[in-house]
């Protein structure tokens, strides 16, 4: 390759990284031009905090920040656990055809399209979570996060094989030649020195459960309160969007959108950077202990 | 074998013309049509609109029509918008939203909002002050109602909602939602939640209603298309199509496709009331 065509080349990937970077940036300041209405005088606070009645005329989406958070979190809970078992068993204790088998499933489990997800929720897991807990409609937090936690594993299970397939082999054979099991070996060895591909896997899975309508939007039933329990109805900031959107755009209700969808650009930032700053904090592989 | 191909087309061709010609219907004026219309909003338009335009792309292949949902006040911004051709309201737009986007309606059925529980559901007749005092959560149980000892589950629809206003006006009388109510983002959405959850109250159009759920007697009147009609079933509302100035093209000829006998009697035979 000449030195003018791989200059040609660098600049192409500058205006790529450049395009994608003013878009993020853009996308904010067009959002905050839009919601300035509701931003000036303080009211910010009072619409982050007040609930949503445009009868009344509140336009708060207190409850809507609620119902994402906890519809996230408890995703976050129930998928952590499970795809690093799963992990686990890929990359550490079977190496075998089963967990070529399992692997290729999980990868094909990523490209399901989340209105799949919304359909099996509403067909089997509504019911089941109603007969179960007998509470409710069964549309609730918890159907929600258990289908979004099934949404974000595939992502978190192949990022944590990958992150422990990426240390060196000859880190785990240093155990193993000292006499320690494939348990120690994975616990002392692999686990610490994956940490930061775990950080980023956990930081795109949470950002895909705040950032997923679809799911919300069928099934947690989007009941517009703060839900007092996991059996309750609770609609997330997304759902939130897609069902004001169709509102009249002159309306009041359709402007307070657009403090949905900073609070959300606001959230997922302040996310990315507190984990961002939690990597900085546990150093790199290799300075561990 | 060769002249037996020669038979057979010539037989085809001639069932061909001859089942078109006895077809000559007010499709007509589509033949040899080509191009798109968009449709979007209420989804109690929907099955009228997905009849229609599988009969009008059966006979002229090229013409496509997309149908999409979104609820009528996404129906009245896309076609003021000119997002979409045909932007269909189960309300009538505001006086602001006609003037604003210059908005041409069309009123081709007439339809009620029906009170809709669980077949297992063994309540069959409400009246207008139980069920106002049923969605603002002062009646929270069905065995107040004459049902079961069990909690009832809301469900409502979206503020974009035509059904939801029509609901909201004439059954609720503009009394409140209670806050733990579940929002359905169409017809066909609640009828889907109302028939599995057997502890359910919900609402839709007359013409959605089918074994899947139980229609529940207003005021002591069940809701049908007969009710509706005579006017003995109060929950009634126009299904309307909108465009933003007068339509022209395709768009013309789908409207008044609608209004002649043969659309009129998709109307009928969806469950609404015909206007002719």
């Amino acid at each position: 390759m000449t030195a003018g065509s791989e200059r040609v080349v660098e600049r192409l990937f500058f205006a790529a990284a450049f395009v994608s970077a003013f878009v993020t940036v853009f996308i904010f300041g067009f959002l905050v031009y839009y919601g300035l209405p509701l931003f000036s005088g303080g009211r910010f606070i009072e619409i982050l905090s007040s609930p949503w009645a445009p009868h009344q005329g509140s336009f708060g989406i207190y409850p809507m920040i609620v119902g994402t958070l906890a519809i996230s979190m408890l995703a976050m809970v129930f998928a952590f656990p499970l795809s690093m078992g799963c992990a686990i068993l890929i990359s550490v204790v079977s190496r075998g055809r089963l967990s070529k088998v399992i692997r290729k499933v999980v990868e094909a489990m990523t490209g399901i399209p989340t209105v799949v997800y919304g359909f099996v929720g509403i067909f089997l897991l509504i019911p089941l979570v109603r007969n179960v807990f007998d509470a409710g409609s069964g549309m609730c937090v918890l159907s929600a996060s258990l289908m979004l936690a099934v949404l974000v594993s595939p992502t978190m299970i192949l990022f944590f094989c990958d992150s422990f397939d990426r240390v060196p082999r000859s880190y785990g054979h240093a155990v193993l030649a000292l006499g320690g099991t494939r348990i120690q070996q994975f616990l002392h060895v692999t686990l610490p020195c994956s940490w930061p591909g775990i950080v980023v896997a956990v930081t795109l899975a949470l950002g895909r459960a705040v950032g997923d309508t679809l799911i919300a939007l069928m099934i947690a039933g989007n009941a517009v309160q703060v839900p007092g329990s996991v059996f309750d109805s609770a609609r997330t900031l997304t759902s939130h969007i897609a069902l004001v959107f169709a509102a009249d755009n002159e309306s009041l209700e359709f402007k307070a959108i657009f403090a949905c969808g900073v609070s959300l650009y606001l959230f997922t930032t302040i996310l990315v950077l507190i984990i961002r700053l939690a990597v900085h904090e546990r150093g790199k592989c290799g300075q561990v202990r | 074998m060769r002249s037996r191909i020669l038979m057979l087309l010539g037989a085809a061709i001639f069932f061909m013309t001859f089942s078109t010609s006895a077809m000559a219907s007010d499709l007509d004026s589509f033949k040899g049509e080509k191009g798109e219309i968009k449709i979007a909003g209420g989804t109690a338009h929907i099955p009228v609109m997905k009849e229609a335009a599988r009969r009008i792309m059966t006979l002229s292949p090229d013409v496509q029509i997309s149908i999409a949902g979104g609820g009528s006040g996404v129906g009245i911004k896309q076609a003021g918008e000119g997002l979409v051709d045909i932007g269909n309201s189960g309300k009538k737009p505001s006086e602001d939203e006609i003037s604003r986007y210059g908005l041409h309606l069309f009123q081709w059925a007439i339809d009620g909002v029906a009170v809709i529980v669980n077949p297992a559901n063994k309540v069959r007749a409400l009246t207008q002050q139980q069920v106002a005092d049923i969605y603002t959560g002062k009646i929270s149980n069905w065995k107040d109602v004459g049902g079961v000892d069990k909690q009832i589950n809301l469900y409502t629809r979206d503020e974009a909602s035509g059904t939801r206003e029509v609901f909201w006006n004439q059954a609720l009388k503009k009394g409140e939602i209670a806050a733990n109510a579940n929002f359905s983002v169409s017809n066909g959405a609640m009828k889907a939640a109302i028939s599995q959850d057997p502890f359910a109250i919900g609402y839709v159009s007359v013409g959605h209603i089918d074994e899947s759920v139980a229609a529940v007697a207003f005021d002591g009147v069940i809701p049908s298309r007969e009710t509706v009609k005579e006017g003995k079933y109060s929950i009634a509302r126009g299904l309307y199509s909108c465009t933003k100035g007068a339509p022209a093209g395709l768009t013309k000829k789908f409207l008044e496709y609608l209004f002649t006998e043969e659309g009129q009697q998709i109307v009928v035979e969806q469950g609404f009331i015909a206007v002719k």
